[in-house]
């Protein structure tokens, strides 16, 4: 327990390093396209992600005295993070140069946020997963503000900043509860104490909901959802990707931490909220995005819709007292919230990659007959759009029966008459999602330009389309990850 | 092997269409998708030659692990009952290529790609034996569609297409809760494991309704019919041939697949509801159909009350009525098919649906005629053609189970022929009414084969509907076997 385990956290070490490196780097750059600080960047977080992946086999080990503990789903999330951010980085500079916006911070800032993302889900300690949060949403914040000369973006950015820290506080607040109650930081403990039995209940399940509505919060889900909408429509794209891609993984992570690491003994109460959260969430979600008419602002309240399920997923896991349901559960709400970063990314990217100087290409109208513009890359969107309404073959249709068949499995009638709404609702959003596909397929294009982005933009938006819908043929290897990568989470 | 041919060589070809057509060369866009559909015909052909007809088992069987989390496979094969489901949809699909031929004329290989994929997707609903993989064929062949008739569609072409998505969808996901419902319950995805499982009462009546939801309204039966004339009215020609002969009868068929053998003590207990609903189609959109103006309305609601009769059929629990809904199945495939193209070739030449901008087409158009009026005589059940067989055979197994059901069925003959014979006389028939159809030429050699294909087809399935009955019987009588037992323990 008290020793360092260096071996164990090389891959965050060296993010840390990199990090530093490309900050000093980019001083001596004075190429105005970046050119040696993006390719430096993009080497450095595609060494991270192999190190996470090859390490992905490893066995679970405690480092950095008890603080950190790195096993399959650290590593998993960390790794897939890492390639959400090698994405959002292709996707974003072709954006970014264009708005001013291409500085060496860009680089140094998200790198640092992804650096928090791996602390967090590898976080043994409460304290490990509130310096992780913070250093990933200052980061985050920071990147929001980066088009300082634009008042929208500041604005969102001065919003996505209170309401962060007040979630932090939240989070903190209830953490120090837990503190209060169980006399230990470190979650390992916590959970043998809670198991215990001892604590005194009242200041736990107090602790339970401020902990909870922190979390809340962060995935973004109703009813603490009211920074997203403004956060993802206000920041520059590239900046709401950075907020909508890997954080909602590690959001994700911590969520799993805290609740199922930490305090499985109380699932019965978090539970309850979780659902409640998870119903609003799609009620929300879907019934506010068909009357958006700013793509970015109806995929951020898809987004709290899709949350929905991810937390309909974590809610699944204890049913009666028995946690036999929990690896199954669990592991199909990471499925979901995997394959949704990878739509996400898709999504968003091509909003940035249909922008250009002076133009930001956010209303859905501006989608307008692209499928005669570029066909391609409309029926790429149309895949992203079929995914997120959860049609096979797509990746996010696993996802959906995933965390449907979690519910179902559990037998309980709650859970499938939950399952019932839950379908239902979604039906709400395969309305706003056709109308996408529908402006790109059936309205006629109002202007003629066409996609203008680089070619490796050009080819990882291909990739990333295509994954969409090879995850959605051949979903077996990531299903079968996630769930192997969660089996050490529940064996304690 | 051979059905994994019939699914995916049609998507892989309309795959390539996709990618490497251009409007430059649609002439070479047009052939290949015409050897494609010819291909996709041929290799569904041993499966007519090869199949057993002695034995109700699963033919042509193939199975593979596909998603092993969930213990999901690929696991195909076809009965008496999906087998001649796999050639129609082949042979529908050749039909549908040869009848744009000249039509479409802008994003040819988009169109035709559309069409390939779909093709391969439908064959893929009727030789699916995992339920998972049923519901993903299933699913997925409302994408291409829905382009479809949003594309190259009519003025309310985007309404229909979203009308025909949300509502299909919002069946199917009950449906989609129903299958992990079994699934939980039996640990595999397996169609046939789940006709073993046993159930109680009150589960079986909810996943009758939920597979109820999904098939009621791809089939489509009253009162959840409405999306079916929308579809049909904005749909390309081509797009309401597939619509009305294959479509439609993916949800029959899930009705003999899934609910009657998976819950058969449900199905016979609200095979009244089922009953009534189909009597209604029958009698009440019979009339609907008489009064509409458009023809490609017209023949939507003479489809949802020839459907009426289908599940009419299936309901009433002897041979004769489910063998004579599944003939009628095909029938219908053929005939509806027919008076979409009829349809289409008038509205290639005039840019009108309305009857009333038609009258005395004979005059002009004699060869056409001829057709349209042998597919309208098929439409109302005439003796010799395809749309008699089954017709009859569902009212003999109506009279059989109840006179009065048998009766009114019947009634359905009469408002058919009403229904038809009297567009056939408004429109064919007649002085020349107008310039438009003085100016008509009759049809070309390609409409002409077209059409004489698919005459052959009608008038030999209604001279002798023997290949088609024999194939079905072992398989209809198994599961009336198997319907008849029940499940709850």
């Amino acid at each position: 327990m008290n020793e360092m385990n260096w071996v164990a956290a090389y891959p965050e070490i060296l993010l840390l390093v990199l990090a530093c490196v490309v900050a000093l780097v980019d001083l001596f750059v004075t190429d105005p396209r970046r050119t040696p600080t993006y390719w430096l960047s993009q080497l450095s977080l595609a060494v991270v992600a192999a190190m996470h992946f090859a390490a992905m086999g490893d066995a679970p080990a405690v480092a950095m005295q008890g603080m950190m503990v790195v096993d399959p789903m650290s590593h998993l999330l960390s790794g897939v993070s890492a390639i959400a951010l090698i994405v959002t980085l292709v996707y974003a500079r072709p954006y970014a140069e264009s708005r001013d916006m291409l500085k060496g911070e860009l680089f140094t800032l998200s790198m640092l946020s992804l650096l928090g993302v791996g602390v967090m889900v590898a976080a043994n300690n409460f304290l490990m997963i509130y310096l992780g949060l913070e250093l990933m949403s200052l980061s985050l914040y920071a990147l929001t503000a980066l088009r300082r000369d634009h008042t929208v973006s500041t604005e969102a950015a001065m919003k996505y900043f209170v309401l962060g820290a007040l979630a932090s506080g939240f989070l903190l607040y209830g953490l120090s509860m837990m503190y209060g109650a169980t006399g230990s930081l470190s979650i390992p403990r916590v959970f043998e104490v809670v198991a215990a039995g001892t604590p005194n209940k009242a200041v736990l399940i107090l602790g339970v909901v401020f902990v909870v509505a922190g979390l809340g919060f962060k995935l973004g889900a109703a009813p603490f959802h009211m920074w997203v909408p403004d956060v993802y429509q206000g920041a520059p794209t590239a900046a709401t990707l950075l907020i909508g891609g890997a954080p909602k993984l590690a959001a994700f992570g911590i969520t799993l931490r805290l609740l199922v690491d930490g305090m499985l003994g109380l699932a019965n109460d978090w539970q309850q909220m979780l659902l409640v959260m998870a119903v609003a969430s799609l009620v929300v979600g879907n019934l506010a995005a068909i009357a958006q008419t700013n793509l970015k602002r109806m995929l951020a309240y898809s987004t709290i819709a899709q949350m929905g399920f991810v937390v309909l997923g974590l809610a699944s896991g204890v049913v009666n007292g028995s946690s036999d349901f929990a690896l199954n559960a669990y592991s199909s709400a990471m499925f979901y919230a995997i394959t949704y970063v990878l739509t996400t990314l898709g999504s968003f990217g091509l909003v940035m990659l249909l922008s250009r100087q002076g133009f930001e290409s956010e209303q859905i109208s501006d989608l307008a007959g692209l499928y005669k513009r570029s066909p391609w890359y409309a029926l790429v969107m149309a895949i992203y759009m079929f995914s997120l309404t959860g049609i096979p073959p797509t990746a996010g249709f696993y996802g959906k029966l995933a965390v449907l068949q979690a519910m179902v499995t559990t037998g309980s009638e709650l859970y499938i008459t939950l399952a019932v709404v839950a379908v239902m609702l979604s039906l709400i959003g395969a309305f706003y999602y056709l109308r996408v596909v529908k402006v790109m397929f059936f309205d006629e294009p109002t202007d003629r330009a066409g996609l203008t982005a680089p070619g490796d933009a050009r080819l990882v938006m291909s990739l990333n389309g295509l994954a969409v819908l090879v995850l959605g043929i051949v979903p077996g290897g990531l299903l079968t990850l996630c769930s192997q990568a969660l089996t050490r989470a529940l064996t304690h | 092997m051979l059905l994994s041919l019939a699914i995916w060589l049609p998507v892989v070809f309309g795959g390539l269409l996709l990618v490497m057509g251009r409007d430059e060369n649609a002439g070479a866009v047009r052939w290949l998708a015409l050897v494609a559909a010819l291909i996709s015909f041929l290799v569904t052909l041993p499966v007519i030659t090869g199949f057993n007809d002695a034995t109700a088992a699963m033919q042509f069987v193939e199975k593979a692990n596909w998603i092993e989390r969930f213990n999901i496979h690929y696991h195909l094969g076809v009965d008496g009952i999906s087998m001649w489901f796999v050639p129609l949809t082949a042979f529908i699909t050749i039909i549908v290529v040869l009848s744009a031929w000249e039509v479409i004329e802008t994003r040819v290989h988009q169109y035709y790609g559309a069409f390939l994929i779909l093709s391969g997707l439908m064959v893929g609903v009727f030789s699916a034996l995992d339920g998972m993989l049923f519901y993903v064929f299933f699913e997925a062949t409302l994408i291409p569609m829905y382009i479809i008739i949003g594309v190259w569609g009519g003025p309310r072409r985007v309404y229909a297409a979203f009308k025909f998505f949300l509502y299909t969808l919002a069946g199917s996901l009950l449906m989609l809760i129903a299958l992990l419902y079994l699934y939980n319950k039996s640990g595999s995805f397996d169609i046939l494991t789940w006709h073993q499982l046993p159930i109680p009462l009150s589960a079986q009546t909810l996943l009758f309704f939920a597979f109820f939801a999904a098939f009621a309204v791809k089939v489509p039966m009253w009162p959840v019919h409405t999306w079916l004339p929308d579809a049909h009215v904005e749909a390309p020609t081509a797009g309401s041939v597939v619509l009305a002969a294959i479509m439609l009868k993916l949800g029959a068929y899930g009705f003999l697949r899934f609910s009657m053998p998976i819950a058969p003590d449900a199905a016979r207990e609200y095979a009244w509801v089922i009953v009534s609903l189909s009597l209604i189609a029958v009698i009440y959109i019979g009339l609907v159909a008489m009064v509409q103006r458009d023809m490609k309305k017209l023949v939507a609601y003479s489809s949802v009350a020839h459907m009426g009769f289908v599940t009419l059929g299936f309901f009433l629990f002897n041979e004769l009525g489910v063998s004579g809904a599944i003939v009628q199945m095909i029938a219908h495939g053929f005939v509806s098919g027919a008076m979409f193209l009829c349809i289409g070739v008038l509205y290639d030449r005039v840019h009108s649906r309305e009857i009333a901008d038609y009258g005395g087409v004979v005059n002009t158009m004699p060869k056409f005629a001829a057709f349209a009026v042998l597919f309208g005589m098929a439409n109302c059940g005439l003796p010799a053609t395809a749309g008699f067989v089954g017709e009859w055979m569902v009212i003999l197994g109506a009279v059989q189970f109840n006179f009065w059901i048998g009766l009114l069925a019947a009634t359905a003959l009469i408002f058919g022929a009403a229904y038809t014979l009297w567009m056939i006389k408004r429109v064919y028939f007649g002085a020349v009414a107008n310039d438009n159809v003085k100016a008509l030429t009759d049809i070309n050699g390609r409409e002409f084969l077209m059409l004489a294909i698919l005459a052959a087809a009608v008038l030999w399935m209604g001279v002798y509907p023997k290949p088609f009955t024999d194939v079905m019987h072992q398989s209809v009588t198994e599961l009336l076997k198997h319907v008849a037992v029940s499940k709850i323990q």
